[in-house]
């Protein structure tokens, strides 16, 4: 199988790396570069487990190949934290128990941190209301989140987490 | 203030928030192999040629594991019982659809995949079975079912009972397969080190997971160690081992190599367990006033052709209800199907559906409120047995739940409520899970710097027992939990049972007590030496015999039915339970928010979809198998009542399954309060409610 070359930056440290063609943005980061905090779920695109940002925008990594991220910038969740203080999103996650068994949370978390961004930047989702300027109540952070399953239930937290993320 | 009782993070909190927690698949060693299962695509027969020839020269490829060469284990490992799905690789046979033929094994996760996907493997398929009906010509009773429990029971007379009866209900209620799809897919790293197999499994009890490894490679099992430090949900399905821990420790063996094995979304729909579907006939027979005379629950259902698992639908009969005449029964067919396993709520989850709906039945026939009637068949002793019940709190859960939902201010009329082209309605029903507690091991270390460690091998599958188990050891102890240190999930800290059956913290938290008390005893204040006391408390329990010790709970939930789409939408859960003593509220909210999760989506969305033609499923993925997603979850109001009871002396009940329970049916008695349809097929999909439209203008 083919080999290529490819650069990526992730969670602000540049690596060039000799990849499989057939690795996923998802292998590689866990593999190659020993960031296991990204989970795989399903490998199929449905769970979000693997959600992480590139180029700012959140992607589920499994669906997408290490060279068609090349020359990206990458964040997983170990690049979420501004060092040792955890971002706004990963303290409520904490502090209201938006977990059980935390294998969705790096996912959650990424998605949830891409959520906040999305919505200052003014983009509706299928529950905003036409004409009016949403806000980013429970109902919309549900359909928001919607992309990262918990098998544990954990939803009502992972609301209430992100409710309290965006008033920081 | 004592840490029992008090809300607290989870002590992994910062872990998971921030990646570092590390799972089975996560581990990482160098020189690591990956392992990719191969499974049979037919459902019987036997495997007439593997032709390893055809990929052995591919990229990467070490080798090719399949009957003809691989180890040859022990048999009888298993808990409690042997379990088939461990002997893996043994011999030609194919069981069912799914089942393992081979094991690829290759120097990267890839170039394992494309030798997997390109292994000739040829069969000789046989007629098979896998369509389960209660009306199958193959039904059997089964001397017992789940736990070695008597598969009938009865006293009474049953057909006096229903022909004295002024109301009679005669219904059939089914429950399709379902499956766990934890987010964590099975996987385990094995590895010899220093003359002992280290293995990192996604399991719920390391313990039993390393007597089975020993036993099937004749170890002693000092020479076997598991651990399972972080476990990303389990419901059953990680309950005891599965084939992942014994692959790849066959191929760490054979290979001299750490080998990593980790299951796909579609291995999982065959490979780890299921709840069977379930097709129960529930008559009951009242007096005027609703008072039951006769309760029969005859349960069918399906198992596998190599292992006899009966899910024991029936038990909640057994602690529910008083009615003069009682019979519980379960009948069972052997099918080309995978095993079933423990699922969320095993036996009550599926039979609590069909009891509640059936109670809520009797009570539109009875003209009685559902509460009402089920406080009038309140029974003084447990139904089942007729011994005391160590507690029984459930018309505290009924009373305070109609108080916070506003149950009573209801029109019990069906089909009234309209809010554009949503119907409305209510519905309720009651939850039981046994409290029990079983044996475990825990130490508890005084260290010199005067913090305390405690070591046992529970597992924290996201229930937060780590947290809670430190809980109970800082008041056992006087000290602040922060002075506690825990370390769990690691098989040579002694013999613990796993965590499932709601055992756990009522089990792990009574050893963690009494291994606080004794160090207690041996020491105060920081010692000069660490000074450490490990306990067994499988004498305490032997001593505490097995009272009906049992959790309850009332659900109730408001949906909202659009008769055009057929969907269904609830709007509001309330769960009010009674299960000892709280020791995390913070947590355990979560758990019984989890369990009422798992309620909502069996009444709504799940359901394996098996073919016939080829025998496996049709849906074997997160998009097809489709569990509740969060925009699917409504606000979920959780409470607790006092529930005092010290049979088990730290009062705890357990509280991982009882919120799955009565949910259902609390959903579909709701669906029929708003449409006056009665739903008794889960899940309740669009299809089914638009087949069976209620009457009335459309908006």
């Amino acid at each position: 199988m083919g080999r290529v070359e490819v650069t990526l930056t992730v969670n602000g440290v540049r690596h060039a790396i000799d990849v499989d063609t057939r690795m996923s943005l998802l292998d590689t980061v866990r593999e190659r570069l020993a960031l296991t905090g990204s989970k795989k779920g399903c490998d199929q695109g449905q769970c979000g487990a693997c959600t992480m940002l590139v180029d700012g925008r959140r992607v589920v990594s499994c669906l997408q190949l290490a060279i068609a991220a090349d020359g990206r910038e990458v964040t997983t969740i170990e690049g979420i934290a501004d060092r040792d203080r955890l971002h706004p999103v990963q303290q409520a996650f904490v502090d209201l128990d938006g977990y059980q068994c935390g294998y969705c949370t790096p996912g959650q978390i990424c998605s949830a941190v891409a959520v906040l961004q999305e919505y200052s930047d003014g983009w509706p989702s299928a529950v905003t209301a036409a004409d009016e300027p949403a806000a980013l109540d429970e109902v919309e952070i549900r359909e928001r989140m919607s992309g990262n399953l918990c098998r544990c239930g954990a939803y009502a937290g992972i609301v209430a987490a992100v409710g309290r993320a965006a008033e920081a | 203030m004592t840490a029992v009782g008090s809300g607290r993070t989870r002590l992994e909190g910062h872990d998971k928030v921030t990646g570092a927690a590390r799972y089975a698949g996560d581990v990482p060693a160098d020189g690591l192999l990956h392992g990719w299962p191969v499974l049979a695509t037919i459902p019987r027969g036997r495997i007439t040629g593997i032709d390893t020839s055809a990929v052995q020269a591919m990229p990467g490829v070490v080798a090719v594991l399949h009957h003809g060469n691989s180890p040859r284990l022990v048999e009888g490992a298993g808990w409690t019982d042997a379990d088939p799905n461990l002997q893996l690789l043994q011999d030609d046979r194919i069981p069912y659809a799914g089942w393992p033929v081979a094991l690829v094994v290759a120097e990267t996760f890839e170039q394992a995949r494309a030798a997997a996907m390109a292994l000739p493997v040829k069969y000789h398929a046989q007629p098979w079975d896998v369509t389960f009906s209660a009306a199958h010509p193959g039904l059997y009773t089964p001397d017992e079912v789940n736990l070695h429990q008597p598969s009938e029971t009865a006293h009474g007379d049953l057909d006096a009972g229903l022909s004295a009866s002024a109301v009679v209900l005669d219904r059939t209620y089914t429950t399709p397969e379902e499956h766990h799809n934890a987010m964590e897919p099975h996987a385990a790293i094995a590895q010899w080190v220093g003359g002992r197999l280290e293995v990192v499994d996604s399991n719920q009890g390391s313990y039993a997971v390393a007597q089975d490894l020993a036993k099937l490679f004749a170890l002693d099992l000092s020479q076997v160690r598991v651990r399972s430090e972080h476990v990303g949900g389990g419901f059953g399905s990680k309950a005891t081992t599965r084939p992942p821990a014994v692959l790849a420790a066959m191929a760490a063996t054979v290979l001299c190599r750490p080998v990593r094995v980790v299951l796909t979304r579609r291995h999982m729909f065959s490979l780890v367990g299921y709840r069977p579907p379930t097709s129960q006939r529930i008559r009951l027979g009242a007096a005027p006033d609703g008072r039951l005379l006769a309760y029969e629950h005859l349960t069918a259902t399906q198992t596998a052709t190599t292992f006899e698992y009966v899910e024991p639908a029936g038990v909640v009969g057994k602690v529910m209800y008083a009615a003069d005449a009682l019979r519980i029964g379960h009948r069972v067919v052997r099918l080309d199907v995978p095993i079933p396993k423990w699922m969320r709520g095993p036996g009550e989850a599926p039979g609590a559906f069909a009891l509640e709906s059936a109670m809520d039945e009797l009570a539109e026939k009875c003209g009685i409120d559902p509460i009402d009637l089920r406080i009038r068949n309140e029974p003084a002793v447990a139904p089942g047995s007729g011994r005391p019940f160590t507690s029984r709190n459930v018309v505290a859960c009924y009373l305070e739940g109609a108080k916070r939902f506003g149950w009573y201010e209801r029109d019990p009329r069906p089909g009234i409520r309209r809010e554009g082209r949503w119907w409305l309605g209510t519905g309720m029903g009651a939850a039981t899970y046994p409290g029990e507690t079983a044996p475990a091991t825990a130490a508890a270390t005084a260290e010199i710097d005067g913090t305390v460690t405690i070591r046992i091998t529970a597992a924290d599958i996201g229930t937060g027992a780590r947290t809670a188990l430190a809980q109970i050891a800082a008041d056992a102890l006087s000290l602040p939990v922060e002075w506690i240190r825990m370390r769990i999930a690691d098989s040579d800290f002694g013999p613990a049972i796993l965590a499932g059956h709601s055992f756990g913290t009522a089990s792990w938290g009574l050893a963690v007590d009494e291994a606080c008390k004794a160090l207690r005893a041996r020491t105060t204040g920081t010692p000069t030496e660490p000074i450490t006391v490990q306990v067994n408390t499988a004498e305490l329990i032997q001593a505490m015999g097995r009272p009906e010790r049992h959790a309850f709970g009332a659900q109730f939930a408001e949906v909202a039915v659009d008769v055009l789409s057929g969907e269904v939408r609830v709007r509001r859960l309330l769960g009010v339970y009674a299960i000892g003593r709280v020791v995390n509220p913070l947590t355990a909210r979560s758990q019984l928010v989890g369990g009422m999760v798992w309620g909502l989506s069996m009444a709504l969305h799940e359901e394996a979809v098996r073919d016939p033609a080829f025998g496996g499923h049709l849906n074997a993925n997160l998009a097809g198998y489709h569990y509740a997603a969060n925009a699917d979850v409504p606000d979920i109001e959780v409470g607790w009542v006092d529930d005092p009871d010290l049979a088990n002396p730290t009062g705890i009940k357990g509280a991982g399954e009882i919120g799955i329970v009565g949910v259902a049916a609390a959903i579909a008695n709701a669906v029929w309060h708003a449409t006056g349809i009665r739903h008794r097929n889960l899940p309740i999909t669009p299809a089914r409610v638009l087949a069976t439209p209620p009457e009335g203008p459309r908006a």
